[in-house]
């Protein structure tokens, strides 16, 4: 194994993993665009609690994985559980409701151009807890800004923030529903190793203060080191290995190897 | 051709969902009232000055032809028939097409290949509702707006034109003008620019919610909102008015 990735920031501490509760249970997922087989019978568990990484290289299908989880793309076989619902099978409305226990971090960020963060951050809370006074809006749009440390941020539009500066809004917008699971896209994609570091320990940070689980989906292996319990590795359209960082990494596949290899070269 | 029925199926779908997300609460009444202003306000300008600008050379335009017989003093009438039954609604149409469809497009699409329409399913907001059905029904309801006042801003051009001429006044140029209007004049105004506005809003939210291929997707949904929505409005007035003159006139 080559010389490992440095890294200082924040690091993630043991949390409590119910290995008796899986909110996530995908079980044979296939998906191809085409002709193009993109998953080939997919299996993971996401217990209570835990952080799991999904790594792989560009095209993998990583992305694909997160938004079957959430319903935005259905699988062509196989089955996935989320919190206890078959997504694929739910209606309309039975979806949404699920959804708002999902967040979802994108890697554009995907924050509303036409809005200011404020806004950006309303839209979620203000359709799904319609009872909610103006002073508890403003409460909650405070809490969720003070936990990714952007306050300062309120009245701004997205295009006067940083890459990082919105990668957190984004992470902002959906905390403020409570997720019971986080799925995070490429956290830290298109970051300078401050802000990613920075990325790092926030989502180590939401796991430990909103007890959520989370699916990470990076290339990063700083980022997968130091934000997830677990790791698995997907290649040709399965998971080819999964267990801790280390034991993942200390396989002798080349392709887990090489994937090493060459993002300790680049980041070397 | 097998493109082709997929696109009508796409259309008819967009539609059926359009009338259920409609009519189905929760509404979203902050994001309409918004889009009312903003589509409102955003054409105003342009609406006061083409339309001043369309009755006052359209009734130069005329006046020769009708001094042949020495028919000028039939100008106000004639100006308000053209104006009210057809200029107003169609140029009113065709510019808030070009300006307000062509930006339907673009933002729908910017929002669609960057993501932000995912993102709004993903925290369990319904995009359809708060970006398609608010922009629909306000182009819907400000059309027929927006064309009555370009209505009453085309018959003052007008009336510039006659009063420079013939020294008429104010009131006998409007006496003359809406003795041949009736309320089924106003009435088919109201239809027709409702309509048209349909047409833009559906066009320009149907075309940037199923735009891809990132820029160059957005450009084509901005640009085909407005060539399609143009054609439509053309080909929806030849049957208006084939439909008003049968059974009205």
């Amino acid at each position: 194994m080559a010389t490992e990735p440095t890294q200082t920031s924040f690091k993630k501490s043991p949390g409590t993993i119910d290995r008796n509760n899986a909110v996530i249970s995908l079980r044979g997922v296939y998906r191809s665009f085409g002709d193009m087989p993109v998953l080939k019978g997919v299996d993971l568990d996401v217990f209570k609690g835990e952080n799991v990484v999904v790594l792989g290289r560009s095209g993998s299908g990583k992305s694909v994985l997160i938004k079957i989880i959430v319903g935005l793309l259905l699988p062509d076989s196989g089955t996935v559980r989320v919190l206890g619902l078959d997504v694929d099978n739910l209606a309309p409305r039975e979806l949404r409701q699920l959804r708002s226990k999902i967040g979802f971090s994108f890697q554009s960020s995907a924050l509303y151009d036409g809005m200011n963060v404020r806004a950006n951050l309303e839209v979620p809370l203000v359709r799904n807890k319609r009872n909610l006074t103006r002073k508890e809006i403003d409460e909650a749009v405070a809490q969720v800004l003070d936990d990714v440390g952007l306050s300062q941020t309120i009245n701004q539009m997205p295009s006067e923030l940083s890459g990082g500066q919105k990668k957190r809004i984004g992470i902002a917008r959906t905390l403020i529903l409570h997720p019971d699971i986080m799925l995070y896209d490429e956290p830290t994609a298109g970051l300078d190793p401050v802000t990613s570091e920075e990325i790092n320990a926030l989502i180590n940070q939401v796991q430990q203060r909103y007890n959520s689980s989370a699916v990470i989906i990076t290339h990063d292996l700083t980022c997968a080191r130091f934000t997830g319990d677990r790791v698995v590795m997907l290649s040709d359209g399965n998971f080819i290995r999964q267990g801790s960082f280390d034991e993942v990494f200390a396989s002798d596949d080349t392709r887990v190897q090489n994937f090493y290899n060459y993002n300790f070269i680049i980041k070397a | 051709m097998k493109a082709f029925l997929l696109r009508m199926y796409d259309i008819y779908e967009f539609l059926v969902r359009f009338y259920k997300e409609a009519f189905l609460p929760p509404y979203e009444y902050k994001e309409i009232i918004n889009q009312f202003f903003d589509v409102g306000i955003r054409s105003l300008s342009i609406i006061s000055l083409t339309g001043f600008i369309t009755g006052l050379v359209f009734t130069k335009q005329s006046r020769s032809s009708l001094a042949e017989f020495g028919a000028t003093s039939w100008l106000p009438s004639l100006m308000a028939i053209a104006i009210i039954r057809a200029l107003a609604p169609l140029v009113t149409a065709l510019i808030v097409a070009g300006k307000v469809g062509s930006h339907i497009g673009a933002e729908l699409g910017s929002m669609k290949v960057t993501e932000q329409i995912e993102a709004m399913e993903v925290s369990s907001t319904n995009p359809f509702k708060f970006l398609v059905v608010s922009r629909i029904l306000a182009t819907t309801c400000i059309l027929p707006v927006l064309a009555a006042y370009m209505g009453l801003v085309g018959m003052l051009g007008a009336y510039v034109n006659v009063h420079l001429n013939e020294e008429t006044s104010f009131t006998t140029f409007f006496q003359a003008a809406f003795v041949r209007i009736s309320f089924v004049d106003i009435g088919v105004l109201v239809f027709k620019s409702a309509v048209y506005g349909f047409t833009i809003g559906f066009t320009g939210c149907f075309n940037g919610y199923y735009a891809d291929h990132g820029t160059v997707g957005v450009g084509r949904a901005a640009n085909m909102s407005v060539v399609v929505s143009m054609f439509l409005i053309f080909v929806e007035e030849m049957l208006i008015v084939q439909l008003v003159n049968s059974y009205l006139h």
